[in-house]
Order: C-alpha cells, then structure tokens, then sequence
C-alpha cells in the first residue's frame, strides 16, 4: 500500500496559490512600467519616483512569495 | 552558491532532476516562480532606469535654424528637414499660401517615419496606421497615444526659421 501523499497535495497547493499572485503582481508591474515610460516620454517625469516605489514593494511581495514556495518546497520534500 | 538556495543535503542536480515523478512538480514550480521572480526584477530595474534617465534629464535648446526658403516648398508639398539635431528628422508641410505646420517625423508609437497623406490631409504612419491631425498633431487614431511634436515657425522674410518644440504638453 503507498503511504498517504496529504502534505505533497498541500504543499502543491500552498505553491499554486503563490504562482498564481505572483503572476497577477507581474502584471501590475508590466503594466506600470509601460505606463510609466509613456508618461516619460510624453514629459510627466514626476511619475517616475512613485513608480519605483510600487515597483519594488511588487518585486519584494514576489521575493517573498519564492521564499515561501522555497519553503514549502524545501520542507515537503524533506518529508 | 545558486541564487537563494536552501541548503540541502542532496547536490544539486539532485535536487534539480530527481527521480521522483512527485518530487519533479516542485522543481518545476519552484523553477517557474524563480522566473517570475527574475522578471519582476527586471521591471523594477526598467522603472529604475526611467527614475535615473529622468533625474539625469536636461531640457534641450532649441537654436533658431532655417530650414526652408518659401520658394522651394509650394503649396501642398512637403519639405523633410532635421531639428534640433541632425539626426530628428522633421516634415514641414506647406498648407497654403501664407500657412504651414512642422512636425517631429518621429511617429509617438514605435518611431516610424510618418509621411503627408495630401488626399487626407493628415499625416500618416505607415506602420499600424497611426494617423494624426496635420493641424495640432493630435492623434486621430491608431495605437500611438501621445501627439506628434511640433515644430514651431518663424517666417523671417523668405525663410521658414525653426525656432522650438512644443511637445503636445508643457514642454516648449
Ligand atoms: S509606429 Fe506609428 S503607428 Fe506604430
């Protein structure tokens, strides 16, 4: 008989779950960087500084995604 | 060290091949979120890039420089010319006797060359069909979002002098 696979279905899950807001963050982050740079070009330097900001808060929230998923990962797989 | 690795008992292709059909699911989600991470980092370093670009930013000078004798461009024509640098290419239309408009030859979508539609009378690119407006250079349709920059004209006896640009906002 295989042994039960609960926390390998969890930790997929947990994973999944992770990938999928990290896709919805790129988005945002594509999509304020092309409006970022047509407001460049059309002279609205002021936008610039707030962008970054965002930008990186969205790069941090998805650096700390992996490491959860590196997490989850690391620990499921030691099971 | 690979970047942000855990450390682990296994080496790394171990860790990264592993025989278990369960185990691959996660090399391959935690492969595919490293990527998403990558990339969200590569926009942050585009909006980073724009930050520098705009800090570094200087407002250009404008010199005055003729660019056409009244002569040589007659009604419904077109004169091409570079402004302020050799290397803008600008079209100058000539819309009457005693009226003409000048514009960046530089389309506001992807930089294509935009050439006078006479029959239209507007000015044309040629790449998604991005057409704008021969009298203010506003964007008429197409995929372009910003207005084409104007030239603007000083008639000084026979000769049409550049002499700014006005950008379509508050540049000029
Ligand atoms: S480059 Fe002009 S419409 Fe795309």
């Amino acid at each position: 008989m295989t042994p039960p696979r609960l926390p390998q279905n969890r930790g997929l899950t947990a994973i999944d779950g992770a990938m999928a807001l990290m896709v919805i963050l790129l988005i945002v982050q594509v999509w304020l960087l092309s409006a970022t740079l047509e407001s460049f070009l059309a002279g609205h330097r002021e936008a610039a500084l707030p962008a970054v900001i965002i930008s990186a808060l969205l790069f941090l929230i998805c650096l700390a995604l992996y490491l959860f998923v590196d997490q989850v990962d690391a620990e499921v797989r030691r099971h | 060290m690979p970047w942000f690795r855990r450390p682990s008992s296994q080496p790394l292709w171990k860790d990264e091949f592993s025989i278990l059909t369960a185990d691959e699911r996660y090399v391959n989600r935690r492969q595919l979120t490293k990527f998403l991470t990558l990339t969200s980092l590569g926009m942050l370093v585009g909006n980073l890039w724009i930050l520098v670009r705009s800090w570094l930013y200087r407002a250009p000078v404008y010199p005055a420089t003729p660019v056409a004798r009244l002569d040589e461009v007659p009604v419904g024509s077109i004169k091409i010319f570079s402004y302020p640098g050799p290397r803008e290419a600008c079209i100058l239309v000539r819309t009457s006797a005693e009226s003409w408009v000048a514009y960046s030859q530089k389309c506001t979508h992807l930089s294509c060359a935009v050439y006078y539609a006479r029959q239209a009378n507007r000015l044309e690119c040629p790449c998604h069909e991005g057409y704008f407006s021969l009298t203010d250079g506003h964007v008429l349709q197409g995929p372009p979002r910003r207005p084409l920059p104007r030239v603007l004209l000083e008639r000084r006896g026979e000769a049409l002098v550049a002499v700014g640009m006005d950008l379509g906002d508050k540049e000029a």
